[in-house]
Formats: structure tokens, C-alpha cells, sequence
């Protein structure tokens, strides 16, 4: 399959921190990536590579053969600008063909705000549309100059359930012609909608790079904690840790590691199973990588 | 690529138009100097009045270059919308040259009222082909206060923008002689007005109207200017993407 965005070996730091390390990254026509992570875990500095914004450190970063630096490359890109940053002036049909008015081949406005439930809206001004119709003109924005490749950043933040549907139907019928799409979100039931595979990454590194049944098993991490001076070796445990006087342990079978421990004859208390949320689960996932390194 | 610069440009012009505020202050405030000074003081001279409103024009040309510029290129480089621009593909010079054209035809707004005022109210006179001579002096005069602008803006944050270009402004105003006549200035900002480049402009257009020889010195120091400022502007304006784009 073709590869139309790559990344080899890249590394980008800023200042004292180094926000990538070593990442490699290829994106093959027709896929729909997820990308998941963390806040700082270099989820936008990847984006911010792919797209000419920014130049990496170390490595290197291509895009449609070329480097994302040059127009021509970026032609056949599609990027979202944060809905707070739309001139407010501007009416939205203006704002639509302006961005289109970039690219030799181009949507029809009508059609393409249309599919984003705007279509009433090209005369109005944008510092008149609401939160929500601002998010999905930015994301409209990303599909105006046809593009082969889109990147979406973050796209339904903020979106209540029935926009989130509309939009994910816009996305999902891109990528049933063809169009390939990277996606970031902080939800992973967004990444399980609409992505095929899913790379996570945290500390600037990519940890997994599967398919969402394969991720969702690593993420669907449970959290047990007690309260035990010593623990003998447990059965599946991804990560530990100690708070308070208390040993949190997370494994993906709690049944099986509290069975273990219990035939241990170790003495505890305090017992407590929670679910992890996403963030705990990327949490695991980067200390569990840091352990081995 | 024209395509791309009228895109742009279109943009700066209906983003201008929109909030006509702005574009109102910078063709009042010289059409007001003007009733307020020249309109009692040298209204009946024809040669005096003449000069006047070259002066003014440019008064209210600069002030649209200098000021306007440079607060909303620092206001525009605070918005997230400016990286998303740097996504579509296209290099910074359709965006530079919309920026500098959208300004240029604000300015040939703002310089209406001033003409009006100079028609209606005073014994300046002109011909055509005078008017046009002075349009072309003054589209020339502004480019250095644009460059001044694109620096200043690209350099600072809004709030000190608006700020550096307001402390620049009337200094150069006053002792480049847009004001007042030269003549009528203290002794030492005589000695120091050619080196301003509001003193090179004025020449130009005094010329223009007025017949006068065009003080040499002026003149190149204008051109000089010219050169320093683009060095400059050029200079700002890939440091600043530098700095948040490398």
C-alpha cells in the first residue's frame, strides 16, 4: 500500500524537553489512524511534523514523498485550525472559499457545508455561530481542498452526542471514498467508532501500534489496592505503585490476581477494585515501557 | 499565484471593511486636523493650503501604515488561525503582499475626507495630473511606514505595539513637518528633520503641490530608510517564524 505520510527515527525537543523520541510512524493510503495519548504525550508535535509547521529535531519527516515544508506536498493535505482562532468577521461561506481557493481541486461549498449541517449557514458571520457550529466549520475546513490525507485534531472536543454523530458520519464517508484520515481524541470510544488502528503514544514515544480490539484489551486495565507490607510475585500485574501506605497494582485480570494473592497466604487489607480511566491506562502503558527500558 | 494574492486580499479588505471603526479613526483624524488648523490658518492662501493637505493626506496615511499595521499584525500573530494558514499550501507571500495591498487601498480611502474638506473649505487648488503626482508620491512615501508597521508587529505583543507605534508616530509626524510648516519649528528640529523619513515624503509632495525644490538631503535619507526598514521588516518577520514554526 501506498505510504502517504511517514515518519522515520523522528525526534523533536524543545528546549529542555523532548517532546518526541525516536518515532516512526508510516500512515498507508485508506487507513484511519487513531491517535491516542495523554496531554503533552506529543500527540499535536506529531501533527504539527506531518503538516510543515514545525521541523523535527532529529529524523526524518515525509509527506506524499516531498517534505511537509513544501506547498506542494501540502496540497494534498487537509488540517483543521482551532475554532477559536476563525476571524470572527467573517461570514462562513467567505471563510470556505478562501481556504478552497488554495487548492487546484476543490469541494463544492454548498455540498461540503452541507455534510457538516451548516448548510443554512454560509451568510452568517462567524462570531455569530454557536461553539459547536465553529468546531464543525474548522473541521469542514479540513475537506475543502479534496484532499488525499486529512489530519483532525482533537475534532468533536466539546461537541454534544448528536454533532459528534453528524460529524463522525462526515468522517466516516470521507474514508469510505478512499480519503485516508489521522485523528487524535481524548476518547477512545470516538477512536473505536470510527478507527480501523490505533497508535498510542506517551512521553514521546509510540507504545502500541495495533488494532482497537488489540489496544482496547491493553487499555481495559483494572486497578486493585490494598494494604500489604509485602507482596510475593502476582500474575499479570502491568504496574505497581505505592500511595499512602497503600499498593496499587494494575492488571487486565483482577479475578486472577486477587485468586493469586489470596493463596499466597499474604496477609492484607483494605481491598478495592476500580476501573482505570483512559489516562491511568496510557499511565500503566508508560511506566510499564519505562520499566523495561 | 495572483489568484492566491486575491484571496488574500480580499480577506484583509473584508476583514477591514467589517469593522469600519478602524478605518473611520485613520480618515477622520486628518479630516479634523484639518478643519481644526489649516481650515482658519492658511485656508485663504491657495499655495499654503495646497501644502497643507499634501500633509495631511500623508498625516492620515501614515497613521493607517504605522499604526494600523502594526497592531494587527501582532494581534493577527497571536491567533491560532495564523499556524492553520501555514498548513495550506501555500509560502508567506500571497498572505504579505494581501496584507500590504489591503493597507494601500485603505489608505486611499482614508486620504477622501481629507480631499473633500481640502475642495470644499479651502482655496487649495491642483490639477489632475498634480493630484495623481501626489497620490504616487504618497503610495510611495507609505512603504517605509508599512516595513516600520510589519517590524514593529512582528517584534512585540499587541499591547506594546500599539504602544511603540503611537511613540514613533507623533515625534515623526511633528519634526518631519506634517504638522506645522518647517519654518515655524524650534531651530533644532530643523537641524534634525531631514533624517526623518517623514521629511523625505513631505519634500515629495511639497514639490508636487507647491513647486518647492526637494531638500536632497531628504530625500536620500528617505530612500535610506526604505532600506533599513524592508532589512528590518524581512529580518522580524522570519524570526518570528522562525521562533514558533522551526
Amino acid at each position: 500500500m501506498t505510504v502517504l505520510a511517514r515518519a522515520i527515527e523522528v525526534s523533536r525537543r524543545y528546549g529542555d524537553v523532548l517532546a518526541l523520541d525516536r518515532v516512526s510512524l508510516d500512515i498507508r493510503a485508506g487507513e484511519l489512524v487513531g491517535l491516542l495519548g495523554p496531554n503533552g504525550a506529543g500527540k499535536s508535535t506529531l501533527i504539527n511534523l506531518f503538516v510543515g509547521l514545525r521541523r523535527p529535531t532529529s529524523g526524518v519527516v515525509e509527506l506524499f514523498g516531498g517534505s511537509p515544508g513544501d506547498p506542494v506536498a501540502r496540497r494534498g493535505i487537509g488540517v483543521t485550525p482551532q475554532e477559536t482562532g476563525l476571524p470572527e468577521t467573517l461570514r462562513v461561506g467567505e471563510i470556505v472559499d478562501f481556504v478552497s481557493a488554495h487548492f487546484p481541486d476543490r469541494e463544492d461549498r454548498g455540498e461540503l457545508l452541507a455534510r457538516f449541517g451548516l448548510g443554512d449557514l454560509v451568510r452568517r458571520q462567524v462570531g455569530g455561530l454557536s461553539g459547536g457550529q465553529r468546531r464543525r466549520l474548522a473541521v469542514a475546513l479540513a475537506f475543502a481542498g479534496k484532499p488525499r490525507l486529512v489530519f483532525l485534531d482533537e475534532p468533536t472536543t466539546g461537541l454534544d452526542v448528536k454533532a459528534r454523530r453528524t460529524l463522525w458520519e462526515g468522517i466516516r464517508s470521507f474514508h469510505e471514498d478512499g480519503g485516508t484520515v489521522l485523528l487524535t481524541s481524548h476518547y477512545l470510544e470516538e477512536i473505536e467508532a470510527l478507527a480501523d488502528r490505533v497508535v498510542v503514544v506517551g512521553s514521546g514515544r509510540v507504545l502500541a501500534d495495533d488494532t482497537v480490539r488489540a489496544v482496547r484489551d491493553i487499555v481495559g486495565v483494572r486497578r486493585v489496592s490494598l494494604v500489604a507490607a509485602d507482596l510475593p510475585e502476582l500474575p499479570g500485574v502491568l504496574g505497581a505503585e505505592r500511595v499512602d501506605g497503600r499498593v496499587n497494582l494494575m492488571t487486565t485480570d483482577p479475578d486472577r490476581l486477587v485468586v493469586e494473592l489470596v493463596r499466597s497466604g499474604t496477609p492484607f487489607s483494605g481491598l478495592e477494585i476500580r476501573p482505570t480511566t483512559l489516562e491511568e491506562a496510557f499511565l500503566t502503558l508508560t511506566t510499564k515501557e519505562s520499566a523495561h527500558a | 499565484m495572483p489568484e492566491l494574492v486575491a484571496a488574500h486580499t480580499r480577506l484583509f479588505l473584508l476583514e477591514q471593511l467589517r469593522v469600519p471603526v478602524g478605518l473611520l479613526a485613520s480618515s477622520l483624524f486628518p479630516a479634523i486636523s484639518m478643519v481644526a488648523f489649516v481650515v482658519p490658518f492658511a485656508g485663504d492662501d491657495p499655495k499654503a493650503a495646497t501644502m497643507a493637505t499634501g500633509s495631511m493626506m500623508f498625516f492620515g496615511a501614515m497613521a493607517g501604515a504605522l499604526i494600523n499595521l502594526s497592531i494587527t499584525v501582532a494581534q493577527d500573530r497571536e491567533l491560532p488561525w495564523n499556524p492553520y494558514l501555514r498548513t495550506l499550501p501555500a509560502g508567506p507571500l500571497p498572505r504579505f503582499t494581501g496584507r500590504i495591498l489591503a493597507t494601500l487601498a485603505g489608505t486611499l480611502v482614508s486620504i477622501v475626507p481629507v480631499l473633500l474638506v481640502a475642495a470644499f473649505l479651502t482655496e487649495a487648488t491642483t490639477t489632475p495630473l498634480r493630484l495623481l503626482l501626489g497620490l504616487g508620491a504618497l503610495v510611495v512615501g507609505v512603504v517605509p511606514f508599512m516595513l516600520m508597521g510589519l517590524f514593529i508587529g512582528s517584534v512585540m505583543a499587541a499591547k506594546g505595539a500599539i504602544a511603540a507605534s503611537q511613540v514613533l508616530f507623533f515625534p515623526m509626524a511633528i519634526v518631519g513637518g506634517l504638522l506645522l510648516p518647517p519654518a515655524m519649528l524650534p531651530d533644532f528640529v530643523e537641524v534634525i528633520s531631514p533624517y526623518v523619513p517623514t521629511r523625505g515624503v513631505a519634500e515629495l509632495l511639497w514639490t508636487v503641490t507647491a513647486g518647492t525644490t526637494p531638500n536632497a538631503v531628504a530625500l536620500i535619507s528617505l530612500a535610506g530608510w526604505t532600506v533599513v526598514t524592508a532589512i528590518a521588516a524581512a529580518w522580524a518577520y522570519r524570526r518570528d517564524e522562525g521562533r514558533r514554526f522551526s
